[in-house]
């Protein structure tokens, strides 16, 4: 991808904290019946701009919760989660839905695509929500042109007109990578991208994750139970019982 | 955009849900072909009804009817004279009708109505439902020599439906042939009589008016009652006094009956005629005054009366309007002024009907005169036919009422199925009320599908309908319509821009209103959820 395609003006740095994407003090909950789970009991971290950061823990230890949270996918029960020193968790529905759209980019461990749509139409999906259908037809050749280059980039240029189910596991995976970035979110959140696959070609994923890293810039927050991925990262944030331990 | 992409798609993959409006399709399908026969039905009704009777009748409550009719037609015009386009006076009384088949008397019931020859055709269609094209032209109560139709003149299909061999040698040359029948078949009886010679009429042969005039004379002081009476206008067709007529050269005066009172119709459909133009009746009727008294006469059939509405067909009897007020002793004698029992009114192309109903109404007292519209005297009718499609369009608006129940459930069910979808495009940003509107727009276009197609099949139905009954009546050898009960020779069908309009939305909304909930199901959901869904 040509980094263009992820050229943003640059962040005004004189208010911003240090980190891009700050979560502070993020409580869950979950009831069911009488019985109240604490899922996470009060996480902090930062992502810095063009951080690489592994969330690791053991099942249920809350990190699928957190990304959601910061994906803004879920309302937490107490703390804040600012995006470039603006907390972004309390705003109405609409900003946070256009917030998922513009800012936020999600890759799932089932790659979560639109069974319907072939595999250039997913990508093309959330610029397609984003628009009306008069902006759409106006704004589609351009867009249309960059979700293509986005798949040619991850070698799918030949399968842009297949269904997810013509589709392996990697390449189904590298579609959902390619929706997520065709938005040029300000950070990449990735929930175990590589859970579902086997292990070489979890790894090609990997380093089409790295590779984004390294030459674009792109901030990521990957979610991993690995500990062999998760060595893949700039920093590691362990999350054990719902709080960050002390690395 | 992703809603209408994603509803397309929808449409596409999903048959099950076409399944669903099927039932939409079909009915939609029903009401408009239900509406359009009845419309159809009702239309040829109306035409029927208001072809028979005038736009106005303006009638008096007495059967003995009220004086001056042109005094009344003066008053009528100076009340509403900028609206009506023709006017003529009728005399309508109860009477009995007997003519004989094979020896035996067979009586009817029937209206005897006088009208006048010169007008009538004027105020109403009265002149187009006659059977020889002279008297569709301008009627004359004077026998034809022929030349009747012997297929119906309304029908307009290219092969008859109802033929009517009989009619051919109807008028004079009938009557003649008749005549000698009976003569030859009199002189047999003579010279058997001569033999036994002990038979003594005691049937009362005397013409109408003079037994009227006896009963007036026995019940009015004056004896000058004949002196002042108008010449006879059928005196020429009338057998002269004390000279014995011949009914091979010569009529009584001319009757026009309803078809129905002389004829039947077989399974073939060709109309089998009891009596023919030619042929003498006795008609039975009351006289003016009170008590009234019942007097009878002898008339010639000069023509057939065919509206298609059997309740008319079987009913009216027209004769000239002079005669039956003369016969009837509705003649002062005095004055010589007549009496009638009412006048049609024609009113001008676009005329209010009730508007002009209601100025009359003014004018004259309601305990004396009844003024009415064509409508009124057939409300109880048209209402019913109204109302029975008011209640059938209820009872099919309620099949599409299912069909949504229908939809509803199946969109339920894609809403499952798309839980984890939904989830993905909340993912990508896409707002509750977007994710409503796929699943609305789904049954929007759900309902468009199913409308559309029902309109198509609807409308395709109406119009080959005739086609499609002669196809199941040849599949099944039953007779699906019987232009023999109907009097129609093919099923009418209106069809009502307005109409389809309204059920074709109706249906629509019904999708859509179906598919509200499951939408409001899918914009609630939650995205972590749903996601997680399998």
């Amino acid at each position: 991808m040509s980094s263009a395609l992820l050229e943003r003006p640059a962040p005004a740095a004189t208010t911003a904290p240090p980190g891009l994407l700050q979560v502070h003090d993020l409580r869950k909950r979950y009831r069911s019946g009488d019985r109240t789970l604490e899922v996470l009991r009060g996480v902090d971290f930062a992502v810095a701009p063009g951080e690489f950061v592994a969330i690791v823990g053991q099942s249920g230890s809350g990190k699928s919760t957190l990304l959601h949270l910061m994906g803004l996918l879920d309302g937490a029960d107490d703390g804040t989660i600012s995006l470039d020193g603006v907390r972004i968790d309390d705003l109405p529905a609409a900003r946070r839905d256009r917030l998922r759209n513009t800012a936020l980019g999600m890759v799932f461990q089932a790659y979560h695509l639109l069974p319907e749509l072939d595999a250039l139409e997913n990508v093309l999906a959330p610029l397609m929500v984003r628009h009306g259908v008069l902006e759409w037809l106006r704004l589609r050749g351009r867009a249309r042109a960059q979700a293509r280059e986005l798949l040619e980039r991850f070698g799918l240029g030949g399968r842009l007109h297949h269904k997810p189910r013509q589709l392996s596991g990697g390449e189904m995976q590298r579609v959902a990578i390619a929706r997520a970035l065709v938005t040029r979110p300000r950070v990449l959140l990735a929930d175990e991208p590589t859970g579902n696959l086997d292990e070489a070609t979890g790894a090609e994923i990997l380093d089409t994750l790295c590779d984004l890293n390294r030459q674009d810039g792109l901030s990521i927050v990957l979610v991993t139970h690995d500990a062999a991925i998760a060595r893949r990262a700039d920093r590691i944030v362990r999350l054990a019982a719902g709080r960050v331990e002390d690395a | 955009m992703y809603k209408l992409l994603l509803c397309w798609r929808y449409l596409r993959t999903r048959w099950i849900a076409l399944a669903s409006v099927v039932s939409v399709t079909l009915g939609v399908a029903t009401m408009i072909v239900v509406n359009a026969v009845m419309a159809g039905f009702s239309h040829e009704m109306q035409t029927r009804i208001h072809g028979i009777l005038s736009d106005l009748v303006f009638e008096s409550h007495s059967l003995s009817g009220f004086q001056d009719p042109d005094f009344h037609m003066e008053e009528i015009r100076k009340a509403a004279g900028d609206q009506i386009a023709g006017m003529t006076p009728t005399v309508a009384v109860p009477a009995m009708l007997s003519f004989q088949v094979r020896g035996q008397w067979v009586t009817r019931q029937v209206m005897f109505i006088g009208i006048d020859e010169a007008t009538h055709a004027g105020v109403s269609d009265f002149g187009r439902y006659l059977q020889h094209p002279g008297n569709r032209r301008q009627l004359s109560f004077h026998l034809r020599d022929g030349g009747y139709d012997t297929v119906d003149s309304q029908s307009d299909t290219a092969r008859p439906a109802v033929t009517r061999p009989a009619l051919e040698g109807a008028g004079w040359q009938h009557r003649r042939m008749r005549v000698e029948r009976e003569r030859a078949w009199r002189a047999q009886q003579d010279a058997d009589r001569a033999r036994t010679d002990d038979t003594a009429s005691n049937e009362d042969d005397r013409p109408a008016d003079r037994q009227v005039d006896e009963l007036l004379a026995a019940t009015s002081p004056s004896d000058e009652a004949a002196a002042g009476r108008p010449a006879d206008p059928f005196k020429a067709a009338r057998p002269a006094e004390g000279r014995t007529m011949d009914p091979a050269r010569e009529q009584f005066t001319g009757i026009v009956p309803g078809i129905g009172l002389a004829s039947f119709r077989d399974a073939s459909g060709i109309d089998r005629f009891l009596v023919l133009p030619g042929d003498d009746v006795k008609v039975t009727f009351p006289t003016a005054g009170t008590p009234p008294k019942a007097v009878s006469d002898t008339f010639t059939i000069v023509d057939f009366y065919e509206s298609k509405m059997s309740e008319y067909d079987s009913n009216f009897v027209f004769v000239p309007i002079a005669a039956l007020q003369r016969m009837r002793g509705m003649i002062d004698p005095q004055s010589g002024v007549a009496s009638v029992n009412s006048i049609q009114i024609k009113l001008r192309e676009g005329a209010d009907l009730d508007a002009v109903r209601d100025r009359l109404r003014r004018v004259f007292p309601a305990d004396i005169y009844a003024v009415s519209s064509w409508r009124d005297k057939q409300g109880p009718l048209l209402s019913a036919v109204d109302m029975e499609m008011s209640v059938l369009n209820i009872l099919l608006f309620l099949i599409i009422a299912v069909a949504g129940f229908g939809i509803l459930a199946i969109f339920f069910m894609i809403v499952v199925e798309k839980t984890r979808d939904i989830g993905i495009l909340k993912s990508l940003g896409a707002r509750a009320t977007g994710i409503a509107g796929i699943f609305l727009g789904y049954g929007l276009f759900l309902g468009l599908v199913g409308a559309g197609a029902g309109m198509a099949l609807g409308l395709a139905i109406v119009w080959n309908i005739n086609r499609i009954r002669a196809g199941v009546e040849w599949l099944t050898g039953q007779r699906v319509f019987d232009p023999s009960i109907y009097y129609f020779f093919k099923i009418p069908t209106i069809v009502e821009p307005f109409t389809i309009l309204w059920i074709v939305a109706g249906a629509v909304a019904i999708a859509v209103a179906a598919s509200v909930l499951p939408a409001l199901r899918a914009a609630r959901l939650h995205p972590v959820e749903a996601l997680r869904h399998e």
